[in-house]
């Protein structure tokens, strides 16, 4: 089959397991973005499958082909590094050519494919600069053109956005995103900037303890996580505590909560989670009636002038719910509310 | 960089040039001396085989016992008078601009590399009757006729402390470079003058840097043996001195091995004290 | 310390350090042939001699042949231990590169008389005269100064950046590869001043030269020993300025061309 395939990878640093039993596929020509908080295993599960290290257990296969064993020398990936690792005592030419060079090409077509490739990272007129004399930003593109230089079968990126600053970061997610779809080459980028994966990821892997915990498109990751690690790490959202009384029913705090989607394999009197956006959540006067409330206190009102976010506090849980400014609830703090969880916004996490 | 061992014989190939160079002509010299400082002299040959601590017990006698106590004594005071001037000049030095610390580090390794012999020779110059500093003050009307200030003790030290004072500077410049400089911005913000601040902060916050350097620089300045011959007075000569004197002019080496291999605990036993005192620093 | 009392005191430190350099080259420009400061009349002869006089001119070319194989021979030990250590980590690494520090850790004296013993019975062993010939003063040298150029090249080597490294292998490089592409030209700056403070100290040591070759193979500093002892010559002056010379232009040509505060161990430019 086409595409990088992961085989119950494992990967264990004395007593750490870094990386547990990933089985993963990467269909050909997508971007996939690797997602967690530091130390969830991410950057771990890229070095493998650059061959920077080997697994303990498992299998790496591309288009079928067993690279496990294979040394990264071998393996013909491209790869950007966080820290860019650009050669210092190379001009931006040389640095972009230095695969080349390693095969023996002569200096006219290292020169011209150098040429080609800074060109296609728009950054034409700096090849015999040296790489100190480049601002961040185009360092940044030496680093994507050198590891274009052999047309690779894998790009590979390593938290490669890190080091610019937020403007410019996000002008070259946009750019990075469009250059993989013109090339149409296999990506992965390793981020911890869930911002980063939804603006350019095809498919975003969620890690979290060296262990996948879903794998969707960003908007599924955000609509339906698969659990409630997803929920909090993905966008804020309110973790409530309930019991399933029916399919259509939990209970929370008491109150019966009308839910309209429920996970495999939950059954009926189960300990669940409800995860509910801030954004969906609805602060309603003290005493009005309607379905799904629960009664609460405000206990902090934060303006931000775009957005107003509300904390209330119900029995023991603290629920935020962010409303636009025209939605502004009267209410002040110590005030008491009904919060409304609408049924169709909340998803139901098994625990 | 890696932490994958190496593996086969090819992997290996870049160390066995080094081990075999480091084994044969370092640890195998310090084995054979080690030998050697328990055979017998012989007269006319050098030594023979043999087993008997006679060398060992020979520093027992009072001349020799009181040559270790008086290198022992002068080390130790030249060093602390290094690491007093040192400590002071390092810490002003790493103020100081780069290019300006560059121009102090050019100097400072310069007179580093010279030889014991040129810095003995310069300082018997400079303290000796026709050509010395005694001119200058005669010249100056401070003195009627100019002195010879050598051979003394007091030039053996002067001697000594300029020997070691560009080592002790180079042992205390990275603990001093890498002092935070907010750490007297904050003494001083906190109403300390920089008299103060420099006594009740920088000193105690490098206590063990000062120490590990006087230790360094004790170590160096044991092992001096020019210095004592050109500055000091026979009764002046330290162990390294007669180590050399019993090796090359009396022709006794199981003697000087003996002498060479307590010289050498007593060295390892400081320069791991050093050592310790560095890894007290990293974990506080 | 305010600043008037800091430039006193560095001042002051300037002067003693720098005193002993003037009064040698006052003597050494002496017209008359004895220690006479400050000098009367001015004359280079003494700088004349010491590429004339066949018995000085002798010492220069020993020293010199001495220093420059020598510290060619430590650079070809430190190297490869370094690198090894450097790439693999392993501890018989380190034992071998604590052992490579130990010559200067230790009073010089006592490897002087173990390189003595090692040569005379070496040489009695393979029936050769080692002891007393300029192969063992270049050996040994190596050895002794094997420290400086472990150091300064260990350092070259920490400060590659490991992703560097990674990068390469990424894009093809194997191990060999790598070590050229990269490796080298990297730390040739710190493979050049590790020659260079073996160079200088080679050129300056006497001990264990004294001790190895003393009587056959003499050197410069030999020489001006034996002369502070046989009777006083302007020339020894001489060799003191062009010594001190050598290694100002040396140490700033590191300094010139190298990061001299980070080979002192000062964090470099950019950490701080």
């Amino acid at each position: 089959m086409a595409g990088l395939r992961l085989e119950e990878i494992g990967k264990i640093y004395g007593s750490l397991a870094a990386v547990q039993d990933v089985t993963l596929d990467f269909p050909q020509g997508k971007f996939v973005c690797l997602l967690g908080p530091s130390g969830c295993g991410k950057t771990t599960l890229l070095r493998l499958i650059a061959g920077l290290e080997t697994p303990t257990t498992g299998r790496v296969l591309l288009d079928g082909k067993d690279l496990t064993e294979w040394p990264a020398h071998k393996r013909e990936f491209g790869m950007v590094f966080q820290s860019l690792a650009l050669f210092p005592h190379l001009t931006v030419g040389e640095n972009v050519a230095y695969a080349l060079r390693i095969r023996g090409a002569d200096r006219p077509t290292q020169r011209k494919r150098a040429q080609e490739l800074l060109e296609l990272v728009r950054l034409p007129g700096v090849i015999d600069r040296h790489i100190s004399q480049l601002s961040g930003g185009q360092r940044q593109r030496v680093a994507i053109a050198r590891a274009l230089a052999l047309n690779p079968k894998l790009f590979l990126l390593d938290e490669p956005l890190s080091a610019l600053d937020a403007k410019l970061r996000e002008a070259m997610q946009v750019e990075l995103r469009l250059l993989q779809q013109r090339l149409g080459i296999s990506t992965i980028v390793v981020t911890h900037d869930q911002r980063e994966a939804m603006t350019m990821a095809d498919i975003v892997v969620i890690m979290d303890h060296g262990r996948v915990q879903q794998v969707a498109s960003p908007l599924d990751t955000y609509r339906s996580p698969a659990n409630a690690f997803v929920a909090d790490f993905i966008g804020t959202s309110n973790l409530i505590a309930a019991i399933l009384q029916s399919p259509t029913s939990a209970s929370v705090q008491g109150r019966a909560i009308r839910i309209e989607r429920l996970p495999q394999g939950v059954s009926t009197g189960a300990q669940v989670t409800l995860s509910v956006r801030p954004e969906e959540v609805h602060i309603r006067p003290a005493g009005e009636a309607g379905e799904n409330r629960i009664s609460g206190e405000i206990t902090f009102i934060r303006d931000l002038g775009a957005s107003i976010e509300v904390t209330a506090r119900c029995a023991d849980a603290e629920i935020l719910a962010v409303m636009t400014p025209r939605e502004r609830p009267s209410a002040r703090i110590g005030d008491p509310v009904m919060v409304e969880l609408p049924a169709p916004a909340c998803v139901v996490l098994k625990q | 960089m890696n932490g994958a061992p190496p593996k086969g014989l090819q992997q290996h190939s870049a160390v066995i040039y080094p081990a075999v160079m480091l084994l044969i002509f370092f640890v195998a010299p310090f084995g054979i001396m080690l030998a050697v400082s328990f055979y017998h002299r012989v007269e006319s040959a050098f030594y023979e085989p043999a087993f008997e601590l006679a060398n060992y017990a020979r520093f027992l006698t009072a001349f020799f016992g009181k040559a270790l106590g008086f290198s022992i004594w002068i080390a130790a005071l030249a060093s602390a008078i290094s690491v007093a001037v040192a400590f002071p000049f390092t810490y002003f030095m790493t103020r100081l601009g780069r290019p300006a610390q560059v121009r102090w580090l050019v100097l400072i390794l310069a007179v580093l590399s010279l030889s014991e012999v040129i810095i003995g020779f310069a300082w018997s110059s400079l303290l000796s009757r026709t050509a010395g500093v005694s001119n200058i003050l005669v010249w100056l009307g401070l003195m009627a006729q100019p002195e010879a200030w050598t051979p003394a003790f007091s030039a053996l030290l002067i001697g000594l402390v300029y020997l070691g004072f560009p080592y002790t500077v180079l042992v205390l410049y990275p603990a001093l470079s890498r002092l935070d400089p907010e750490l007297a911005q904050a003494s001083r913000m906190l109403g300390a003058s920089p008299f103060k601040t420099f006594f009740l902060v920088i000193v105690p916050v490098l206590r063990n840097a000062i120490m590990s350097a006087f230790i360094m620089v004790f170590v160096f300045d044991l092992g001096a043996y020019i210095l004592p011959q050109v500055l000091g007075k026979p009764e002046h000569w330290t162990l390294s001195v007669h180590i050399t004197d019993q090796a090359v002019f009396q022709s006794n080496i199981p003697f000087a091995a003996a002498l060479a291999i307590f010289l050498m605990l007593v060295s390892l036993a400081l320069v791991s004290l050093t050592m310790l005192l560095g890894q007290q620093r990293r974990t506080p | 310390m305010n600043n008037i009392g800091r430039n006193i005191f560095m001042g002051a430190v300037l002067a003693v350090l720098l005193a002993p350099l003037v009064v040698l080259g006052g003597v050494s420009l002496n017209e008359p042939k004895q220690l006479l400061f400050p000098p009367e009349g001015f004359s280079l002869k003494w700088y004349v001699e010491l590429i004339t006089l066949p018995d000085w001119l002798n010492a220069v070319k020993n020293s010199l042949i001495i220093a420059i194989t020598s510290a060619f021979l430590s650079v070809s030990i430190a190297f490869p231990l370094a690198y090894f250590l450097w790439r693999y980590r392993v501890f018989y690494a380190r034992i071998l590169f604590g052992l490579g520090l130990a010559p200067f850790m230790l009073p010089p004296v006592i490897t002087a008389l173990g390189f003595l013993i090692f040569w005379v019975d070496v040489g009695q062993l393979l029936n050769l005269q080692l002891y007393g010939s300029i192969i063992a003063t270049i050996v040994s040298h190596a050895i002794f100064f094997v420290t400086l150029p472990l150091v300064t090249i260990s350092l070259g080597l920490e400060s590659i950046e490991a992703q560097v490294i990674e990068a390469a292998s990424t894009m093809g490089g194997d191990d060999r590869t790598i070590f050229r592409t990269v490796v080298l030209p990297l730390v040739r700056p710190y493979l050049i001043s590790g020659y260079a403070f073996a160079f200088v100290l080679s050129l300056n040591e006497y001990i264990v030269a004294y001790m190895v070759a003393g009587f056959t193979v003499e050197t410069l500093p030999i020489k001006i020993f034996n002369s502070l002892r046989y009777g006083y010559t302007p020339v020894m002056a001489s060799v003191a300025v062009v010594f001190v010379l050598v290694a100002i232009l040396v140490f700033g040509l590191i300094a010139r061309f190298g990061d001299l505060p980070k080979l002192m161990g000062a964090w470099s430019n950019k950490e701080t």
